[in-house]
């Protein structure tokens, strides 16, 4: 059974079929890459499966259980991870503490608890902050821990934003163009992070335009046009899929 | 250690100027000081609100009004023609009324003080839960419309009431017995000991709040005012950390609001007035919004500037002039202005001057 299987799902915008009629599944430990040009749905698909938009109907099941519909921290507690196109970082506040906000869903100190220092949550914090440093020194910016996390290099604030969602220690990872804005190099290194990020066991989504980084770490992709899928496959078989050539070369 | 010398540093600083008015024979200051520090108190929990979560509310003095005339108006509303009924015989089976004689030698029977101020606090409480819900669904301006709202409507009940004495307020409120030797009141014989509890209760506020703030849940709440979708991302409810938050910096309102109340003896409507909600909104900007001791620091002493009649008839004139100028030159609050520099730059002159040569040279 496929760790996030998506069933007919279907959003509709006023006349606009922006998801139309779209299956399929991501396997457990996979690599899983949604191409499409502009404007065919990927980021509405994104937006439906994390929660931040309501599904017109269809299913979205994680683990065998129906997900669809759920609020996005709903989503998260489930053990689904997520980055943004547009990098969001908590700004006035440091990478570390960043990255220690993704420790949320696995920490419990609530108000009254924090507000008086029970003896436990001390012990908590050390436990977080650690945990927190050892993501951050994963990603190899352990050195820039007590800087503001908005005031680094993109680059640098992109593995922020990869440590704060590991943070969570999630099933699934949902990536949405993590090589936007990069250049090749940069870009290369992302891959070699994700590959890395699949060896520890989590599942990677993943929405991309830069079709080398795709072809490169993909194990499987999906293709969406005007909101509708119209091919799966291994990435050799994409390359060569009649319909894709067609929607990204034209006739 | 690092985070407990400000404190020993502020307390410090309390027992010393209550110290310096006893030698100059000054002790009137204390009555403003005391003032001053249970509006802070209101101030530190807007600060939390405001500063770290993010979420604007200009209706504060309404929660304040909300605690100080419950407080008040159960202390004071005679029961005596009720005493029969059945549900003022259980309240007094409880122990939660006294009984008493009022200025005149008539029989009085009123809610006990401690009594009313827990409910005046649960009611503040509750309130702000029930208005959250709906209202910090809303953002920004919206937000602040809003909680505006909720403060004009306020003012307007507690002036149409005649329970809560219309414009005239409520007075001849009891003191509030803390612990044994320990009471709110006005009375001049207690005056150290009420600069005292409310000083204590300041920095008891602030202890809470600093260790909230250095915190899972501090952290949660300014992952909100960083970025809703975000922290939404990472699993925070961040419906429900905001509605947590507006309603705990509601029940220090209220708590302020019961405290200054029966230490003053009496509360008028001018407590639960739009222009004081936006004082307190100002004087959190002053401090620097995400600055609590910045915050409390301004709280203390533009209330005691205002208290002791510095700015005179031009009071709310001159809060609303501060917010100008401080949201044009210091949006971050005047502690964040780099004060340090700009001395350097007064004495050292031509100390500049010569640094910025070598900068044009290209020599290090």
């Amino acid at each position: 059974m496929a760790l996030l299987d998506v069933s007919r799902l279907h959003k509709k915008f006023g006349g606009l079929h922006a998801v139309n009629d779209v299956s399929f599944g991501v396997e457990k430990g996979a690599i899983k890459a949604v191409i499409g040009p502009n404007g065919a749905g990927k980021t509405t698909l994104f937006n439906l499966i994390t929660g931040a938009l309501a599904a017109t109907s269809g299913l979205v099941s994680f683990n065998g259980a129906p997900i669809q519909n759920r609020k996005p921290h709903q989503i998260a507690a489930c053990g689904i991870a997520r980055t943004f196109q547009n990098i969001k970082l908590f700004h006035d506040m440091t990478a570390l503490e960043n990255v220690m906000v993704g420790r949320h869903l696995r920490s419990r100190a609530g108000f009254l608890a924090s507000m008086l220092h029970m003896p436990w949550t001390l012990k908590e914090e050390r436990q977080i902050r650690e945990k927190s440093m050892e993501l951050l020194a994963l990603f190899e910016i352990a050195a820039y821990a007590d800087v503001e996390a908005t005031s680094l290099a993109f680059g640098q604030q992109r593995a922020v934003e990869f440590a704060r969602a590991l943070a969570l220690e999630p099933a699934l990872l949902l990536l949405d163009e993590p090589a936007a804005g990069l250049n090749m190099h940069e870009t290369a290194e992302i891959g070699k992070l994700i590959t890395r990020i699949r060896d520890l066991g989590i599942t990677v989504l993943l929405v991309e335009h830069d079709m080398s980084l795709v072809m490169d770490i993909s194990d499987e992709i999906v293709v969406l046009s005007f909101g509708e899928k119209i091919a799966e496959g291994v990435p050799a078989d994409i390359q060569n899929h009649h319909d894709v050539i067609k929607v990204y070369l034209g006739e | 250690m690092k985070k407990l010398l400000p404190l020993a540093a502020l307390i410090i600083v309390v027992i010393v100027i209550q110290k310096m008015t006893g030698w100059t024979d000054t002790r009137f200051y204390l009555t403003q000081l005391t003032m001053a520090a249970y509006y802070a108190l209101l101030i530190v929990g807007l600060c939390v609100v405001m500063g770290y979560a993010g979420q604007i509310s200009l209706g504060h003095a309404g929660f304040f009004a909300i605690g100080g005339y419950i407080s008040a108006a159960l202390t004071t509303i005679n029961l005596i023609a009720y005493q029969d009924r059945l549900v003022i015989r259980m309240l007094d089976g409880f122990g939660l009324l006294v009984a008493g004689q009022d200025i005149y030698g008539d029989a009085l029977l009123v809610v006990a003080p401690w009594a009313a101020c827990i409910a005046a606090v649960v009611c503040a409480g509750a309130t702000a839960w029930v208005l959250g819900i709906p209202v910090l669904k809303l953002k920004g301006h919206y937000l602040a419309m809003a909680t505006l709202g909720f403060g004009i409507i306020i003012y307007r009940i507690v002036l149409a009431s005649a329970v809560f004495g219309e414009a005239d307020g409520i007075s001849e409120v009891p003191p509030l017995p803390l612990l044994p030797g320990l009471t709110v009141s006005g009375d001049f014989g207690t005056r150290e000991e009420n600069y005292y509890i409310a000083w204590g209760m300041l920095i008891i506020g602030m202890i809470l709040l600093r260790n909230l703030i250095d915190s899972r849940v501090g952290r949660a709440l300014r992952s909100i005012h960083g970025s809703e979708e975000a922290a939404e991302s990472t699993g925070v409810n961040t419906a429900r950390f905001k509605l947590k938050v507006f309603v705990l910096s509601a029940v220090f309102a209220a708590v302020a609001g019961v405290f200054l109340t029966h230490y003053n003896g009496g509360i008028g409507p001018s407590e639960a007035s739009v222009m004081k909600s936006v004082r307190y909104v100002a004087i959190v900007a002053v401090g620097g919004m995400a600055h609590l001791w910045g915050a409390m620091i301004m709280g203390v002493v533009l209330n005691f500037l205002s208290l002791r009649g510095v700015f005179g008839s031009y009071d709310d004139a001159v809060f609303g002039f501060i917010l100008i100028v401080i949201m044009l030159f210091a949006p971050n609050g005047i502690l964040s202005l780099n004060w340090r520099g700009y001395f350097r730059g007064l004495f050292r002159r031509s100390g500049n001057t010569e640094e910025t040569g070598r900068a044009i040279d290209g020599t290090p």
